[in-house]
């Protein structure tokens, strides 16, 4: 199984993750992943740069047990999540969660579920910049409810 | 029993610094949370009961009746906001 996570705050190149992924494994018949981006506006208010905080170790540990879940609950062949740390802008690249399975249905679902759980449980924060100053970004309602359809309860709130 | 204690993001502003190294005789994470609520106002700010405080020992989420040990480390920070 080829699981990997890497915490950088170097950008990274989709085509070059996707590649190594599949690389050499010729059970792989799907490939699906998710890029996060930053975006221009959030919660009204024009963002002009975000800083992203982690917590260092904690960060690898709870990444690398979401995707062993996932091992369990998909037949996936292998996965990869990268996330970046530091200064970023928008449309910067923020985090890939790549999955790499059999048939399409498995990692369609496998990714959802990686980028559910890392949603609500690794330990990363945002804060803006904006033009009234620099702000938190607050955990949202819907990132537990998401997470919640995979049976899966927790209060991030 | 010695305890390190961590902070991040907002938690980590409020209280002005991102470690610490503690003794304490705390048996639960709640214990130490209380211990150092009693420090003044920037702790209260920081982690007072109505704010929302994740907490984590060495480094897993944890309840607040998880039990400390010796040379644990104990982290508390807001809901996380990454992805």
């Amino acid at each position: 199984m080829r699981l990997s996570v890497s915490i950088q705050v170097e950008d990274f190149d989709v085509s070059h993750e996707l590649a190594q992924l599949r690389a050499n494994d010729a059970g792989v018949g799907a490939v699906c992943s998710f890029v996060g981006t930053v975006r221009a506006r959030n919660e009204g208010s024009a963002v002009s740069s975000m800083e992203l905080e982690h917590y260092p170790g904690m960060t690898e540990k709870s990444i690398t047990a979401m995707m062993q879940e996932a091992t369990k609950r998909f037949d996936i062949n292998g996965a990869r999540v990268v996330h970046r740390i530091g200064l970023l802008h928008p449309q910067d690249q923020i985090v890939l969660v790549a999955v790499t399975s059999a048939h399409r249905g498995t990692s369609f679902q496998a990714c959802e579920f990686l980028m559910d759980y890392l949603k609500t449980q690794a330990p990363f924060w945002k804060k803006e910049v904006t033009p009234d100053g620099s702000r938190w970004v607050d955990a949202r309602v819907s990132d537990d409810a998401a997470l919640a359809r995979w049976g899966i309860t927790t209060s991030n709130r | 029993m010695k305890v390190t204690v961590r902070y991040f993001a907002s938690i980590r502003e409020t209280i002005g610094h991102g470690h610490e190294i503690l003794e304490t005789d705390a048996a639960t994470v709640d214990a130490l949370r209380e211990e150092l609520l009693a420090r003044g106002a920037a702790y209260q700010e920081a982690l007072s009961a109505n704010r929302a405080v994740r907490m984590a020992l060495n480094q897993a989420v944890c309840e607040g009746t998880a039990l400390l040990q010796d040379n644990c480390e104990v982290a508390f920070f807001p809901p996380v906001t990454g992805g």
